[in-house]
């Protein structure tokens, strides 16, 4: 089947997770093959993944890990004290 | 998944089931090690729903304490880290109902019912290669302000799914969604970054088509 760039557009997503219903991935792949622009769409959809799942992209705040195994020290110490009264 | 990580993920399962017996045992000093792990996934997914740092800190921490206070109640029919997240997500919509912002969340739902376009940026002249792209910290700003940004059920989802990398089954599960509505969103989000990022992200180098994260079909 012929597709059109909107139609696969519809499925980039999909074709980025691997999960492109088999009986169209073939066509998806040859339309990507010929069709600069939807690979073009593709390559900035998936580099847009990598650049989010870099963890510099996403940071924590200073000191949280810190503070939540403060709290958490905290919590096991008080449950201690539970169990002894 | 691969084999391979079909079996890291199982060890890692054993490994975790070994430690909450331990805990349970009484050795509640290795509660620390158990969510070591988790920490990040814990923050950016209070994050993704509270939109303030101080409040998903907090939220990391109450959902921590709280899975701690449970732990004897988690039956490890479900993984550990599905179960923690689906913590950290009630809680983090406990403060944002307490904040009574739950108003925009309903906003969102009304408006995905409607038919819209979805539609990426088309272009043609646009290739960048990941590893330089990282180091401007300029695009790396951009990204968090396109996601800040985002409607709130497409960040949510995005952030389970993109930044933790978590599959489609746990992700439905901690935002109590069916799956199909998790592809459709993620979908959504994905196009509306790509719309928002392509303008930041032009430029003429050679394309490279390695794959990302094994989950690109040529890789």
């Amino acid at each position: 089947m012929e597709l059109n760039c909107k139609h696969v557009w519809a499925h980039i997503s999909e074709y980025l997770d691997k999960s492109v219903p088999a009986d169209l991935l073939a066509d998806i792949e040859q339309h990507l093959e010929h069709c600069e622009i939807c690979s073009a769409v593709l390559d900035s959809t998936r580099n847009i993944l990598v650049l989010t799942a870099d963890n510099r992209t996403f940071e924590l705040p200073l000191g949280y890990s810190e503070r939540l195994h403060e709290r958490l020290r905290k919590e096991l110490g008080s449950a201690s004290e539970e169990a002894m009264k | 998944m691969t084999a391979a990580g079909t079996t890291a993920g199982a060890a890692k399962e054993r490994n975790e089931a070994e430690l909450i017996a331990r805990i349970l045992g009484g050795e509640k000093e290795l509660f620390h090690d158990l969510v070591r792990p988790y920490e990040r996934m814990l923050y950016l997914t209070a994050f993704s729903i509270v939109k303030n740092e101080t409040d998903a800190e907090e939220c990391a921490q109450d959902a921590v304490v709280n899975a701690y206070r449970n732990l004897a109640k988690f039956r490890g029919d479900s993984k550990f880290s599905t179960w923690l997240v689906t913590i950290v997500v009630n809680e983090a919509r406990q403060k944002l109902r307490k904040a009574k912002r739950a108003k925009e969340e309903s906003l969102d739902e009304a408006m995905e019912g409607e038919e819209g376009e979805y539609t990426p940026a088309p272009l043609t002249d646009w290739r960048e290669i990941p590893s330089e792209a990282l180091e401007r910290k300029e695009l790396r700003e951009t990204l968090q302000k396109a996601v800040a940004d985002l409607p709130d059920i497409y960040r949510q989802v995005f952030t389970l799914r993109d930044l933790q990398e978590m599959n489609v089954a746990d992700t439905a599960a901690a935002l109590g969604v069916n799956e199909n509505i998790v592809k459709v969103r993620l979908h959504r989000a994905r196009m509306m970054l790509q719309k928002r990022l392509v303008p930041y992200l032009k430029k003429s180098t050679a394309p490279e088509r390695k794959g990302f994260r094994g989950r690109m079909p040529w890789s």
